[in-house]
């Protein structure tokens, strides 16, 4: 290896040091808003009673670890934006595969998606619980319904942009538009495919969440309501706090994906 | 001898909304076997649209084109054909790029893979065979493309500006080169290009195409008394200007 210059040197030390404070001021911000939420509460400058604290929230968590309740509300709830994430990702590639097929078809149902896109989905959940009822079914339904418009549109979009040089290779090569599907169109589509599950993910949650609002008996959407209802403050906001740490380590395990497909080419 | 592919009175036009734009208008010539024929002519006149037609990727509103004398309907096997870039796909191997046509016509035979490993070896990218496509340099892309093109063994080569999206210095050494490997194999090729130079560096005929709609000025006859007739000897020959007057003039001759 080269010695490196001082001027390297110091570029490098100096990129170190840009590092460590952006990560520094991130856990910072962090603890010192836990630290004044603790201390306001208990010094009784905000209402514990309605704003709750960090440690009641902390020893809320802790009840119902040991009392295994929690495990409940956080599985049924993982496991149905699981479910509609995936049914939302296998569903529209081959609707957007469908729509690349004929011209003729994505041009006459192309207002339909864009009307259903724009729409705003919550208006929905209430309509598949009349037509569903109160099942995990529905929830799953709601999440997906969030998501599904876009995610076709998106990907439609990404398989139609693919270059038309390199669709034109595979006729020259004898190729059909099978193989051009196959061969071009789909592979090419992989990293386009992987941002719009990024997005997915997310999307789902908040329509499991909105689903679990008015038709669940458990999972963490019906202990946000619940708990509003009858002021237990300390379970609504540890729910929230759960479902910011459930949506970080979903999108979490999509980047780890990308990273690997990334790496692989 | 019989030509292998002969074109009689082809017509083409482009349909819009706004109108009919007639791109070529009765083009007839024949090509040889083993013979190596630019075609030039201004910019978007159809020169391409020509290369597409005998591709098979569109059809003539008129006249008729035989391969070998049969009539020529359709995406010839025998017929292969080099866009303008590469286009070799990163998500494959250098060594996959290559074998996509066979795969594409299921024949992926273990005689054709040795067969392209062998190419690969011949034309000195056996070392990237498992490299990514960003890996290789410019010319090694092209020539890993004429490797793609040439392992469905056509019996006609299109060309259509292979080298156009290379870089000045890089052309001249790569259109030297593969157009070395594609006498060397024999091939009859129908090459279009813009570069004048180009066209009469590597041919034996040169077709002159007009303005749009495109029909044929004039064929100029190339014929260099080289020892070693390769195409960076005659852009040194004396002839070599000589013709390139020749066709720069009859290309400016209506304007």
């Amino acid at each position: 290896m080269n010695k490196i210059s001082h001027e390297q040197e110091r570029f490098l030390s100096r990129l170190r040091r840009h590092r460590m404070i952006v990560r520094t001021a991130r856990v910072l911000i962090l603890v010192l808003f836990l630290v004044l939420w603790e201390v306001c509460a208990n010094t009784g400058i905000i209402d514990s009673f309605i704003f709750s604290s960090p440690s009641r929230i902390a020893l809320c968590f802790y009840e119902m670890v040991v009392d295994r309740s929690i495990f409940l509300h956080i599985g049924i709830t993982l496991y149905e934006t699981i479910v509609s994430f995936l049914l939302v990702t296998l569903f529209s590639i081959l609707v957007a595969v469908l729509l690349w097929c004929s011209r003729k078809l994505s041009e006459i149902l192309e207002p339909y998606l864009v009307v259903l896109n724009s729409l705003p989905k919550s208006a929905l959940a209430p309509l598949l619980i009349v037509w569903l009822g109160a099942t995990p079914t529905t929830i799953i339904v709601a999440g997906m319904s969030v998501a599904i418009f876009g995610s076709i549109m998106n990907l439609y979009t990404s398989f139609a942009t693919v270059d038309q040089e390199k669709i034109k290779l595979i006729y020259t090569l004898h190729g059909t538009r099978r193989h051009a599907l196959f061969k071009v169109v789909l592979p090419s589509s992989v990293p386009a495919v992987i941002s719009n599950m990024k997005v997915n993910i997310g999307l789902c949650l908040v329509g499991v969440v909105i689903g679990e609002f008015l038709a669940a008996r458990n999972g963490l959407g019906y202990l946000i309501i619940y708990s509003s209802q009858v002021f237990k403050m300390n379970w609504l906001l540890m729910s929230i706090v759960l479902l910011c740490i459930m949506a970080m380590v979903l999108y979490a395990v999509i980047g780890v994906v990308e990273k690997l497909y990334d790496r692989k080419v | 001898m019989n030509p292998i592919l002969e074109l009689n009175d082809v017509s083409y036009s482009y349909h819009t909304l706004d109108g009919e734009t007639k791109a070529l208008s009765d083009i007839s010539f024949s090509l040889a076997r083993g013979e190596f024929t630019a075609v030039v002519g201004p910019s978007g006149c159809g020169k391409s649209t020509l290369l597409s037609l005998i591709a098979g990727l569109m059809k003539p509103e008129s006249g008729s084109m035989t391969l070998n004398g049969d009539p020529l309907t359709e995406n010839s096997s025998k017929i292969g054909y080099m866009l303008q870039h590469d286009h070799l796909f990163e998500w494959r191997t250098v060594y996959r790029n290559v074998l996509l046509g066979a795969e594409i016509n299921k024949a992926l035979t273990p005689e054709i893979k040795e067969r392209a490993n062998k190419l690969l070896e011949q034309y000195g990218l056996k070392r990237f065979a498992r490299s990514k496509p960003s890996e290789l340099s410019g010319g090694m892309r092209q020539r890993a493309a004429l490797i793609r093109t040439l392992l469905l063994e056509p019996e006609l080569l299109l060309l259509d500006e292979p080298f156009s999206a290379l870089d000045y210095q890089t052309r001249l050494t790569v259109s030297d080169d593969i157009g070395q490997i594609i006498r060397r194999s024999g091939k009859t090729a129908l090459l279009v290009t813009h570069d004048l130079s180009e066209a009469v560096s590597l041919s034996d005929r040169v077709i002159i195409l007009s303005k749009r709609p495109a029909s044929i000025v004039r064929i100029v006859p190339i014929a260099f008394a080289l020892e070693k007739d390769t195409p960076l000897n005659r852009r040194n020959a004396p002839e070599f200007k000589n013709y390139f007057n020749e066709i720069w003039k009859e290309l400016n001759h209506d304007e």
